[in-house]
């Protein structure tokens, strides 16, 4: 029989407010265990939380940038458990009534587009962390993490393979950090993924069984996962089996998904609204100030570049997968006015010096005018296409803009017509044989005459140049 | 007369005249409580050395002239309430060394105002009683009769007033626990509109019905402590920012003209004689003074008791998780694991009453039964809250008994957890209402143990319950006893 595979994603996005989301303690990665609490962070007796409203906001621009309504009230729930990294023995989430619902996104597949729904958007505190003591038999609570704000953004089950999961993922991933709210980071996990799978026959309305995945640290876990978790599933109903629901943990380094230890049945999170807290209410004038805030998402980038810039749909693509690379890419065209050659330039040279030494298009040693100026450069003709190749390594080594470097290194392209004039006609005079073969018809030689000049000038002709004039010479009598 | 036995208004004439000192008042409350703490047992620590450095500070502010509201007044506080630096235990064993880092807001709002900490009053663990026996501390007596509880859960904080062991208190009321101890003891005691008075500080018990509230020696008291304690507070969310009145401005006026509701659902059998008649006594005294009594009906109250323990258990199932003994607080010792940790902990840090209202609460907002526990508990709720808006259209304050009964006997009602639930029968319905409550002491039983009269207002009138219970105190002519201890 034919499965198809239903899956759908949760995904937990940390939001870069300088604070928390209930406390004024910083949110910041990595400081000494417990240096970012407080009591009310803490759990202590008699505290009380107070709603940060920037994550409000935060969490409002995400609901926008994914088409969801934002409901004019919604309010925080307690979802109990016991765990030592959550002090409270509760996180405060939102549940019944989150902060907003009903969206989509659209991502590209190979199949074409595909509009992949959104049930909700809400908003809630992270928990701390333990560390383990490999030698003791204790642990560590490290609660700087406590408080953290995070959305969940929680899609619909549309997604029928692990490709589109992994483009629905990385769509998502590059809405928020588009929308500077998440710095998207995965491995600090920063931006998580939670998966819901399940098969079931081909044509069949109704959901299989279907089982949870966590543990998927990147893109790549998650689509190697879910091709892992969709065979096995497979091999389960094929077999005649029936798959069991549980919560299932990707190893990353089998390459399987293993039961999470049964160590309780299913939770009771007994949900209730938190009494500490006041209901948000959402109303339009604070949705225009936010909407007033939001940037030109990657999708709108990408099709206005091929409108604007007329340049293929693929070099639009990857020319937007960053905000801050699409910002680049406007400022080189901006100075030399050449969109795609700008676009040639940023993807091919620019692109690869950044990701062979891991870089940040933000901190690239080559600023956006230097490049920009380096197309003009060739251009007006002052430098030849392959003298560029030379020099935007040369730039790229020392941060020097291209006209400083072609100064100090006298790479100025020769134009000058007498000078080259000279040397050609020293090159023709060095060549009778080719010369005689030339004239008899050969014209591939032509060529040959062409690098002769070149080496003679050690690249810095203008090809164009050389060409005009040494078919005159070579044609003259 | 010693100084320990005044009022507040009546010490602060003293002190302005400079005729006493705080050291003074702060000594003759000390006295009193090396005479008869060994028998009532209202506080669970003392802060005897801080009170008298807190004392001569006071001084010498009024010798400057400065000082607050409340400056060289000694006070104690309901061992709920968080003090930076000093021991609160919230009457729990899992608690009984914790010492929080911050006051709670009321806490530093008495310090701005110039008073004078005495020490932290017993209390049922995490305000779970209406008796004051299930402190893990001890059991506080009723000054008038040391055989009799002082009503809970602020028992500590009611009998110390009584006893004159200072001159106010703070308390918390999340069921009565403020109004029904006061009656019991025979002071003045006010549950002000929730939102009034900021939680920060409080370790709840039940949040969305907590709220905290003064225990006085008499009304004019009551007003002082509240133009101190009242106010919004950025660090509570579910505080009103909404102006406060100079609530003294509502002394020594008349309520002619007023109309009180009497709910018939609060005066049916059942109800012990003598505090029936002591009420009855009190609705003739406010006719006397011009206001019109009516009948009018509540209709829901008989769901009030209830709704409350659905509600406040459900909130205290959650409130009290954070103690699991990882972070602070007891821990129980040699455990296998964490879960056993976990159980040990809680099994032995909390008390029999507390691990009973945990349960309830636990299975009230488990999965399959939220619906016809929780949800329909709240729904009631918002019944019981029209119920009130309607009532206040037709008067301006509700007139009720504060308790069913006088004090009753210690151990009488401790193997009857529902027979203990209902005394708070009458004052339950404010709080899960979210209206304000007074209760002033409207004379006594037989025995002599003392009765209370409550008085019940919309949202925000505190004003017109301190107006009319001022009315009342002074026309009642109410025999002024002290208990002999």
């Amino acid at each position: 029989m034919e499965y198809e595979p239903v899956i759908g994603l949760e995904v937990h996005a940390q939001l870069l407010t300088k604070s928390k989301i209930f406390c004024g303690c910083s949110t910041e990665f990595g400081a000494m265990p417990n240096s970012h609490t407080c009591p009310v962070c803490l759990g202590l007796p008699g505290v009380l939380p107070v709603l940060n409203k920037k994550v409000v906001e935060y969490a409002m621009k995400m609901a926008m940038a994914t088409h969801c309504r934002i409901n004019e009230m919604s309010s925080f729930a307690r979802k109990n458990y016991f765990y030592p990294d959550l002090p409270k023995g509760y996180q405060i989430t939102q549940y019944a009534l989150p902060l907003a619902e009903g969206g989509y996104v659209d991502v590209e597949t190979e199949a074409g587009r595909k509009r992949i729904g959104l049930t909700r958007i809400h908003m809630e505190e992270d928990a701390g962390k333990l560390v383990h003591d490999e030698h003791l038999p204790s642990s560590y609570v490290d609660l700087n993490r406590t408080g953290v704000p995070l959305i969940e953004i929680v899609g619909e089950p549309d997604i029928r393979s692990a490709e589109e999961a992994a483009a629905y993922l990385r769509r998502l991933h590059e809405i928020l950090v588009y929308l500077e709210i998440c710095d998207g980071n995965m491995e600090e996990g920063s931006f998580r993924c939670d998966a819901n799978v399940s098969l079931r026959p081909k044509g069949q309305e109704i959901f299989g069984i279907r089982t949870e995945l966590k543990n998927m640290n990147s893109f790549r876990n998650v689509q190697r996962a879910l091709d892992y978790e969709i065979k096995r599933q497979e091999y389960i109903l094929e077999s005649g089996g029936e798959v069991v629901q549980e919560t299932r943990l990707w190893d990353d380094t089998q390459g399987v998904t293993l039961p999470m230890r049964s160590k309780e049945e299913a939770h009771d999170y007994r949900y209730f609204p938190d009494p500490d807290l006041v209901s948000i209410r959402v109303d339009e004038t604070w949705i225009r100030e936010v909407e007033g805030t939001i940037p030109e998402l990657p999708l709108e980038k990408r099709e206005r570049f091929i409108r604007e810039y007329e340049i293929p749909p693929y070099d639009a693509g990857i020319l937007t997968t960053s905000k801050a690379l699409a910002e680049y890419y406007e400022d080189v065209v901006k100075v030399c006015g050449k969109p795609k050659i700008a676009a040639n330039w940023v993807m091919g040279d620019l692109l690869r010096f950044v990701n062979e030494d891991r870089g940040d298009i933000r901190t690239c040693s080559i600023s956006a005018v230097s490049l920009g100026d380096m197309i003009n450069l060739i251009e007006e003709g002052t430098i030849s296409g392959k003298m560029a190749k030379d020099l935007i390594q040369d730039m790229y080594e020392t941060g020097k803009p291209p006209r400083a470097i072609i100064e100090e290194k006298g790479l100025v392209q020769i134009t000058d017509e007498d000078a080259l004039t000279g040397i050609i006609v020293d090159v023709i005079r060095a060549n009778p044989t080719q010369l005689a073969q030339y004239r008899s018809g050969k014209d591939k030689l032509f060529g040959y005459f062409v690098g002769q000049v070149m080496k003679a000038t050690q690249g810095k002709a203008n090809p164009q140049l050389i060409n005009e004039l040494l078919k005159k010479k070579l044609d003259q009598a | 007369m010693e100084l320990n036995q005044l009022t507040i208004h009546e010490l602060k004439e003293k002190l302005l005249s400079r005729e006493i000192t705080s050291v003074d008042i702060v000594e003759s409350v000390f006295n009193r409580i090396d005479q008869v703490e060994g028998k009532v047992h209202a506080y669970i620590s003392l802060l005897r050395e801080d009170a008298l450095r807190g004392a001569a500070g006071a001084d010498q502010k009024i010798q400057e002239g400065a000082g607050g509201e409340l400056c060289g007044i000694p006070v104690a506080l309901k061992d709920i309430l968080c003090t930076k630096g000093v021991k609160t235990t919230c009457g729990s064993r899992i608690l009984q060394n914790f010492i929080p880092p911050y006051d709670a807001t009321v806490v530093e709002a008495l310090r701005r105002a110039g008073a004078v900490f005495v020490g932290k009053a017993n209390m049922d663990e995490f305000a779970m009683g209406s008796s004051t026996e299930t402190s893990y501390f001890g059991v506080t007596r009723n000054p008038w009769a040391l055989d009799r509880i002082p009503g809970g859960s602020s028992g500590g904080s009611a009998a110390a007033v009584a006893a004159d062991e200072c001159i106010a208190s703070l308390g918390s009321d999340t069921g009565g626990s403020i109004r029904q101890p006061a009656a019991l003891c025979g002071v003045v005691g006010m549950k002000p509109t929730y939102g009034r008075v900021s939680r920060f500080g409080l370790i709840a018990f039940a949040s969305s019905l907590d709220q905290i509230g003064p225990f006085t020696k008499d009304v004019e008291d009551c007003a002082i402590m509240m133009n101190v304690i009242a106010g919004y507070d950025p660090k509570d969310s579910t505080s009103v920012p909404q102006d406060v009145p100079d609530y003294r401005a509502f002394l020594n006026r008349d309520i002619a003209g007023w109309t009180v509701g009497i709910p018939r659902e609060y005066f049916r059998d059942g109800m012990d004689p003598e505090v029936s008649a002591a009420v009855k006594k009190a609705i003739a005294v406010v006719e006397d003074q011009g206001a019109r009594c009516i009948d009018i009906s509540l209709p829901h109250t008989d769901y009030c008791v209830a709704v409350y323990y659905i509600v406040a258990p459900a909130e205290a199932s959650s409130n009290l998780a954070r103690y699991d003994g990882v972070k602070y607080g007891y821990r129980a010792e040699n455990c296998r694991d964490l879960l056993d940790m976990y159980k040990k902990t809680r099994s032995e840090g909390f008390g029999a009453e507390v691990k009973r209202r945990i349960m309830l609460g636990t299975y009230a907002l488990s999965s399959g039964y939220y619906d016809a526990y929780y949800k329909k508990a709240s729904q009631v709720r918002a019944r019981i809250k029209e119920d009130f808006a309607e009532a206040f259209k037709r008067c301006d304050v509700i007139l009720t008994p504060t308790s069913p009964t006088p004090a009753f006997k210690i151990g009488e009602k401790t193997e009857d957890p529902l027979q203990m639930y209902l005394s708070d029968i009458f004052t339950i319905s404010a709080n899960l209402a979210g209206i304000p409550g007074i209760s002033v002491p409207c004379g006594y039983s037989g025995r002599g143990l003392p009765v209370g009269v409550q008085f019940l207002a919309g949202h925000f009138e505190e004003g017109k319950l301190l107006q009319i219970a001022h009315n009342y105190e002074r026309h009642a002519h109410i025999e002024r006893r002290r208990p002999e201890l």
